[in-house]
């Protein structure tokens, strides 16, 4: 699928956004300044963006605990995003849910998830909801490699065949399910098991945005023209540990490193598109410089950002009660 | 007149299936009138005095103070002064045996509630009794129903068809009230007479229904024979506004008993299950718009948008009006300003439900203006 | 208005809101039935036949048969109500939750909360619950209480057929996430219901009946076993108030407090387990903030703390009874304080 460059400048953005973001929160918690569980998605955001370019706002996806990718290629508010994880009523979610519960309806991102596996029937739902109203929207499950084991996921892949849901299955294989490997705890072949639920399936290299954006390209338009649920197995790592303050000590020596050198989707992106002559390296210089200076503001803001007050911890349970 | 007759629970609105003999008001071998104020009777939806309907020695009381007896069942029995004591308990023996199957007879017989189509309305109406008599048509007030007749309608219907009507908007009628205005639910009665054949009527309207009541008085004066205004619409601008926006709003149980209370000079006559019941009419779908287009049309701005005062002249029919001198809804003041030819029954101490709260008077009044 | 079953009840209020409201949709296991099959089609209507008659009305797009599969489809529900539709989901028996509570609790209940008061899920949740029936172990629970402890969740007990059109429809309407809990004991019972569609709002105890000796709070079936004491009670001049909460998040404390402040006696009727159920809730009420009223400890009928057994004999036995509601009232009234 060709790609115009503006869509090109548009999934450098976004990916160089998630990468700086994540990074920045990094040093964030380190210093201690971030309440609560942090999960980073820095060295997937191929995936994301890769999916993301092909949704529009009436397209709906629900993420895991590792969401800010997520949230960021959806298009969700950055300094928001930021705001939300200093635990700011200015947040995304005013404080109320922080990085495991990210979220932007408005936005079509039906929230990060603490709950391995959460996401998949949520996802069918939204998918039925497209259906039902017949707004040709389409339905995004992300789903890790330990999430690909839970029955909801299983049981949605079912769910949306027998439904015949406009929904897509992503699931993001980075090798580990917070310390055990993926390879030890998937049984069979994740390819294989979308299949014995008739959903056609592909596994593409999730350090190649171009890989992501063109299977997922496929997978949509199927779900959208009526052809039904599908699934993706995008295989990438993580740079960071399952979440800030794990020693990460089950990872091979020097493991990280390598992947930084050699497997970092936003170096392969830009080789491709300077060397193509897609994109120009200024232009790909100053997106650079563009998003230090927007995750700079946003970590000035949310820094200062008014914080709830008591009274706010009875809010929003209920429409009326 | 036979020798022995039994005084037993009379039946107060379709839903009554016992009362309470909270009070007796006459003693044993008091001679009785027909009329007479002999007991005060308590049911789930109100407490009323019950009025002797024989007369004759009260010889024995058989209900206690306090007791629950079911509908017909046996309160006390009334003989002339010869008839033995023996002749008497035999009497109650028997009258007790058969107790179950009479219960059983007169239920299966009651007259219950039906619905006819008027002018493309759906509207429902109980009629009671027949005979050649002209018949009695009772249109109730903003937010009521058939039943608020409980009380009247039995008493009035000997030797004649009487007919109470839920308007469009209440009770088990349509919901679409049109226009909701005072032509529109005149119309309604108009259509309601037609379809069930009445010629000529005597009308007896309660509040917005006395106003209706009037309107087709004046629009189609062949069609009255009399009217018997009671806490009346129609004869003066004021209307308590108060009580009206707070019926319309009231969807919880402590909201709607309030409410209700300003119908009432006691309060206490409120009883829950008068609240439930308005609560079940209310929570239907379409009333409270009802409600609202019929208060928006009726009492627009918080005042009466029809007064008929100066057209009373024109009245063919004879016209009564019955008040409570306590009536927080419509005051009393608004009979002060009517023509001579109209009579005013001010009852002393009673609210705008004045024909449930001295439900007797009221019958009386009725029945002899009707009867006349 | 007409004499109408609980289990017409339950199927007109779906009906007329179905037809009101092109958004919502019904899902679960057979509520058409015989899908794929040979035989008839929308062959059972729910395991109660409640849902009988809607697929031909309203067709396959919004009657939906589920695979038994309740984590997808309850999840399906949650995200569907979150995104636009006005789902009603059958949970067959509430005795299912142990395959499907995440999606309940961690996720519809809390959506609106973890997002800053920036979600709706106008989610309904139908189950059945209670014993009576033999059915045992895993299909007779009465597990309010669990989903009573989650904020978030609204919790209905529609005790007749009154009750439960005008409970269902405000449920359906209801923006937030409703769990409806149908006695299964209770499909048969008739009583009059309005033609129209009509609510009943959450939150407002309904009085059964009225006296100024003791107060019986009880909830679903016990409603009608508690009547059943008063009725009788009233004949040996013992007037009792029963208390119908109808829903049991949010709860009419008022309603409870302000009868027990009048009759100072309390027995509380409570088909759930003895532990943390709404018996304990309402004693503790109780407890709290009107310690002073009460002339006699608050007496708590419920079933021993064991599973639901089978056999008729036990099963009858483990029931709360109204000869047991009985005694308890009998009880605080004879208490000396």
């Amino acid at each position: 699928m060709q790609l115009s460059r503006d869509q090109l400048l548009r999934a450098y953005r976004d990916m160089a956004t998630i990468r700086a973001f994540e990074e920045r929160v990094h040093v964030e918690f380190a210093a201690g300044v971030l309440p609560g569980f942090v999960h980073l998605y820095a060295g997937e955001e191929a995936s994301a963006v890769g999916v993301c370019m092909n949704l529009g706002d009436g397209d709906v996806i629900a993420s895991t605990h590792r969401g800010h990718g997520h949230c960021i290629a959806k298009g969700c508010d950055v300094k928001a995003m930021m705001k939300e994880l200093y635990g700011s009523v200015e947040g995304l979610c005013r404080g109320k849910g922080g990085s495991m519960h990210i979220a932007d309806l408005s936005r079509g991102m039906l929230g990060a998830n603490g709950i391995v596996g959460g996401g998949p029937p949520l996802i069918c739902g939204a998918a039925l909801s497209a259906k039902v109203m017949k707004t040709g929207g389409v339905a995004v499950a992300f789903v890790g490699d330990g999430g690909s084991n839970q029955g909801t996921t299983l049981e949605s892949f079912n769910l949306a065949r027998v439904w015949e849901l406009p929904a897509v299955f992503v699931i993001e294989d980075n090798g580990y399910a917070e310390s055990t490997a993926s390879s030890w705890a998937v049984g069979g072949d994740q390819l294989k098991r979308a299949e014995g639920f008739g959903l056609p399936a592909r596994r593409v290299d999730g350090h190649d945005f171009f890989d992501v954006h063109d299977a997922a390209g496929e997978a949509i338009t199927r779900a959208r023209s009526g052809g039904g649920p599908s699934l993706l197995h995008v295989v990438l790592d993580r740079y960071y540990s399952h979440f800030e303050g794990d020693a990460g000590t089950y990872r091979g020596p020097g493991e990280v490193d390598r992947l930084r050198a050699e497997k970092d989707c936003l170096k392969r992106f830009r080789k491709r598109v300077i060397e193509s002559a897609l994109l120009g390296k200024d232009q790909v210089d100053t997106i650079d410089r563009e998003v230090a200076a927007l995750i700079e503001t946003s970590v000035r803001e949310a820094r200062t950002a008014a914080k709830p007050s008591a009274a706010d911890v009875l809010t929003d349970v209920y429409l009326s009660y | 007149m036979s020798a022995i007759q039994p005084i037993t629970m009379p039946k107060w609105g379709l839903s009554m299936r016992e009362g309470l003999v909270a009070q007796w008001n006459v003693a044993e071998g008091a001679v009785l009138r027909v009329g007479d104020e002999i007991a005060e009777i308590e049911t789930t939806k109100i407490t009323n005095v019950f009025e002797s309907p024989v007369a004759g020695q009260l010889r024995r009381r058989i209900a206690k103070e306090g007791e629950a007896i079911p509908v017909q069942g046996l309160l006390a029995v009334v003989a002339d002064a010869a008839v033995p004591e023996a002749e008497i308990d035999a009497f109650v023996l028997a009258y007790q045996a058969e107790f179950g199957t009479r219960a059983a007879a007169a239920a299966a017989d009651e007259p219950q509630p039906e619905l006819l189509t008027a002018g493309g309305r759906a509207l429902r109406f109980l009629k009671l009794g027949e005979g050649d008599g002209t018949p009695a048509v009772f249109i109730h007030g903003f937010g009521g129903n058939l039943n608020s007749w409980l009380f009247n309608q039995p008493a009035v219907a000997a030797g004649r068809a009487t007919y109470a009507f839920d308007l469009p908007g209440h009770g088990g009628s349509t919901k679409a009230v049109g226009a909701g205005d005072l032509g529109a639910l005149a119309g309604a009665l108009a259509d309601f007479l037609g379809a069930c054949a009445i010629e000529r009527a005597h009308l007896v309207g309660h509040s917005l229904g006395g106003a209706i009541a009037l309107a087709l008085a004046l629009g189609e004066p062949a069609r009255v024979a009399s009217l018997t205004l009671i806490g009346s619409a129609g004869l003066g601008p004021d209307i308590n506004m108060g009580y009206i926006e707070s019926f319309i709003a009231a969807n919880r149980r402590k909201e709607m008993k309030a409410a209700l209370s300003e119908l009432f000079a006691d309060p206490a006559l409120v009883s829950t299950e008068m609240v439930n019941d308005v609560l079940k009419y209310k929570r239907i779908d379409g009333v409270e718009a009802a409600l609202r287009a019929i208060a928006g049309s009726a009492f627009a701005g918080g005042r009466q948008a029809a007064v008929l005062t100066a057209r009373l002249g024109e009245l063919a029919a004879p016209a009564q009006c019955i008040w409570g001198t306590a009536d927080r809804i419509v005051p009393v003041e608004h009979a002060a300003h009517l023509p001579a030819s109209i009579t005013v029954h001010r009852l002393a101490g009673a609210g705008h439900m004045v024909h449930m709260e001295r439900a007797g008077d009221v019958n009386k009044l009725i029945d002899a203006f009707a009867g006349a | 208005m007409s004499r109408k079953t609980y289990r017409q009840a339950v199927s007109e209020a779906l009906r007329h809101e179905m037809r009101r409201d092109l958004r919502v949709v019904i899902m679960g296991e057979d509520v058409s039935g015989g899908l794929g099959a040979p035989g008839e089609q929308d062959a059972w209507g729910g395991p109660q036949g409640v849902t009988k008659g809607l697929m031909p009305e309203f067709g396959r797009g919004r009657v939906l048969d589920t695979p038994i599969s309740e984590s997808a489809f309850i999840g399906a529900a949650a995200g569907a109500a979150a995104t636009g539709l006005r789902p009603v989901a059958e949970l067959m028996f509430v005795d299912f939750m142990g395959v499907c509570f995440d999606q309940i609790f961690n996720q519809a209940a809390k959506f609106r909360y973890m997002f800053g008061g920036r979600a709706v899920t106008p989610l309904v949740i139908r189950t059945q619950y209670g014993a009576g029936l033999r059915a045992a172990s895993q299909h007779s629970q009465s597990l309010y209480p669990i989903f009573t402890h989650i904020p978030g969740l609204k919790v209905v007990l529609p005790s007749s057929a009154y009750e439960a059109k005008g409970l269902l429809i405000q449920a359906i309407r209801d923006d937030d996430p409703v769990v409806f809990f149908e006695h299964k004991a209770l499909y048969d019972d008739e009583e009059e219901v309005p033609d129209e569609a009509y609510t009943i709002p959450f939150g407002e105890a309904n009085l059964t009946r009225e006296g100024s000796d003791a107060t019986i709070v009880a909830f679903g079936r016990m409603v009608k076993f508690a009547n059943q004491v008063a009725d009788s009670l009233e004949q040996d001049g013992i007037g009792c108030t029963v208390i119908d909460p109808r829903t049991t998040s949010p709860l009419d404390s008022d309603a409870i407090l302000d009868s027990v402040a009048e009759t100072g006696r309390l027995v509380v009727v409570d088909e759930a387990s003895p532990r943390c159920n709404m018996a304990t809730d309402i004693a503790a009420l109780v407890a709290e903030h009107a310690f002073g009223a009460l002339k006699a400890p608050v007496r708590m009928i419920t079933p021993p703390h064991t599973p639901v057994p089978f056999a008729p004999e036990l099963e009858d036995a483990y029931i709360p009874s109204p000869a047991r509601i009985e005694e308890a009232v009998r009880g605080v009234l004879a208490a000396k304080r």
